[in-house]
């Protein structure tokens, strides 16, 4: 019982900073309408500039995420406005390449991560990497709980920007119907800049939270971009509530496939559930709820 | 216009049965067997995804299944790979049916994402059932042949044999019906066309061939373990850029793509050291940019311009096979 309870409570601890990683493309994906194969690969930078700012000035991973944020923020605003936004104005046969186009910038990232800080594993240590609290029988990790609070807060303060500020508005505006948003006064194209910055940001708010907790290395960015799809899927695609929930889901799925199934099999427990759900259930989770 | 267009193909395929009379070197060679590998792939691919547009992002899994499938031949039962390239083509269309009946019913970026989860779960199950498939630790084989020669004229045998049957059917009834699903699904539904059985009609060519590079790739490598076989960005994705770069929906497309693929990526990494990878990324970037339907696919909307002006007529068919 101990077990399972500690089990359900890391994978919860884990699935909400795989939200907000997420959220970051479910936002992107609402406003644009494409598959970002990069998100991963932002994380991964993210995750680097917070590592670099620990190594060279010593700053602690959850302080030296608001300096990645920015940067991330700033990149995404130039992928989307140099490489993204003129493929739309491209015509060709195959919608898809716009994916293409993402894959290509993702290489790119990997790359160039790969040059500058070579492909070793690195790790942040701080003085509260490994601590534990005690639940009872249950022991967890210290960097999870702290994690898993900021990720709650930033999702919060997300959920109001998008509600209650202008610029928030005109972010949903643009994703439920692009043409309509602009005959309102809606500049889309610049929305759809911001919003993939801001989905960047988010990007590297989660991972720079996963830091203290995983390895780092330029592949990591694959890891984080089947998550984000999977949760995207199973909570509807540009919902933030799905995201957390998609998020929980995932977290849980995982670390219980770990502690029954196996550790090898850990990653195909959410893929197979990315499958079903895909099929019996195309509209994530949402769909459940509106029903 | 048809006779001129047979007459090159022919002599393309003459000068192509010269090539390893004049290139001697075992490591040219190899570059031009490898290119022939991804032209394989690449034009099995373009059946589903180029014509059909169906873009998969999974096509790793059938030709992980057709390497493994030469490979637990000798593996197991040491009975000689080169009946994989007979058997692991029939193994990744079996499998590719119910894939088919799975996925076919999502549509567009679903789609693919349900590929690429598909392409992944084959790769995880194929590093834990380390008791059949020997995990991670993958598998090896001692080819009994070595001179490139040999594998350059079986791999060159498969490419025909794909470009082939591809252009039949691309140019028959059932081509058209592949097209007419990529341009509007719903349109080509209320004209009575079973999108879904043509769908599948597509796959399974398409897993058939991948499946024979895949055994080819086996017995030629000699070495395979499950993150080389079903890897997502040096296969699935690799094809996908392989035919973008040559041509979507083009007889000739994967062909050209994959050699200026492969050609580059060996120059690349011969000159450029650790920096190739990137260079390769930001070459990617800037073909999906200036060259959306790929060189031969480009080459059509040239010559169609240069007609024009002229006042002359010409490619119709090709117009309308591309859309």
């Amino acid at each position: 019982m101990e077990l399972f309870g500690q089990t359900v409570i890391c994978g919860i601890l884990l699935g909400g900073m795989y939200a907000l990683i997420a959220i970051g493309m479910t936002l992107i994906m609402g406003v644009m309408k494409i598959i970002n194969l990069a998100h991963g690969a932002l994380v991964m930078v993210g995750m680097y500039v917070t590592y670099f700012c620990f190594q060279e000035f010593g700053i602690d991973p959850y302080f030296g995420m608001f300096l990645s944020m920015p940067v991330l923020f700033f990149i995404g605003c130039l992928i989307q406005k140099y490489m993204i936004n003129r493929l739309v104005e491209v015509e060709s046969i195959l919608p898809e390449n716009q994916v293409l186009l993402t894959v290509g910038i993702m290489l790119v990232l990997t790359e160039a991560a790969r040059l500058i800080f070579k492909s070793d594993y690195r790790s942040v240590a701080t003085g509260y990497s490994s601590s534990t609290v005690f639940l009872g029988g249950m022991s967890i990790s210290v960097p999870m709980v702290i994690g898993f609070f900021i990720a709650m807060v930033f999702t919060f303060l997300l959920h109001l920007f998008l509600t209650k500020t202008d610029l928030g508005k005109s972010i949903r505006a643009t994703s439920q119907d692009r043409d309509a948003a602009t005959y309102l006064g809606v500049n889309a194209s610049r929305i759809t800049m911001i919003t993939f910055g801001i989905g960047s940001a988010l990007a590297a708010t989660g991972g720079s939270l996963l830091l203290p907790l995983f390895y780092l290395w330029p592949d990591i960015g694959h890891l984080f971009t089947a998550k984000s799809f999977i949760i995207t899927i199973l909570g509807g695609m540009g919902s933030t509530m799905g995201a957390i929930i998609g998020g929980l889901i995932l977290g849980m799925a995982e670390s219980l496939g770990a502690t029954y199934i196996s550790m090898g099999y850990k990653d195909m427990v959410g893929l197979v559930i990315f499958l079903l759900v895909l099929l019996f259930l195309p509209g994530g989770f949402r769909s459940l709820a509106k029903r | 216009m048809k006779n001129k267009s047979v007459l090159i193909n022919i002599a393309v395929l003459l000068a192509a049965l010269l090539v390893p009379v004049v290139i001697k070197a075992p490591y040219h060679l190899h570059i031009i067997i490898l290119i022939i590998i991804w032209s394989i792939i690449g034009t099995a691919w373009n059946l589903l995804g180029g014509y059909a547009g169906q873009v998969s992002f999974g096509h790793a899994a059938f030709f992980g299944l057709g390497a493994y499938s030469a490979g637990l031949l000798k593996f197991h039962f040491d009975i000689s790979p080169w009946w994989g390239v007979l058997l692991g083509p029939i193994i990744a269309t079996l499998v590719s049916l119910p894939i088919g009946l799975i996925c076919f019913r999502l549509r567009g970026p679903y789609f693919a994402l349900a590929m690429l989860s598909l392409g992944e779960i084959f790769r995880l199950l194929f590093t834990n059932l380390s008791n059949f498939t020997n995990g991670a630790r993958g598998v090896m084989i001692m080819p009994d042949i070595t001179s490139k020669m040999f594998y350059y004229y079986i791999s060159l045998f498969i490419l025909v044999l794909t470009l082939f049957t591809t252009y039949r059917i691309v140019n028959s009834k059932v081509g058209y019906y592949l097209v007419s699903i990529r341009e509007d699904q719903d349109a080509a539904t209320s004209l009575g066309i079973p999108t879904t059985l043509y769908k599948n009609l597509a796959l399974l060519p398409s897993a058939f061939f991948t499946g024979m590079a895949g055994a080819f790739y086996m017995n030629y490598v000699a070495f395979i373990d499950p993150n080389i076989v079903f890897n997502l960005s040096n296969v699935s994705v690799m094809v996908i850029l392989v035919v973008m770069l040559g041509g979507v929906a083009t007889t000739w497309g994967p062909t050209v793509g994959a050699a200026i693929y492969i050609f580059l990526g060996e120059l690349f990494r011969a000159t450029l050291g650790s920096a190739n990878v990137l260079v390769f990324g930001v070459l990617v970037c800037l073909i999906i940019l200036f060259l959306p339907n790929g060189i031969v696919g480009e080459m059509n909307t040239l010559k169609r311009l240069v007609r024009r002006k002229k006042g002359l007529p010409g490619g119709e068919r090709n117009e309308f096979l591309r859309g």
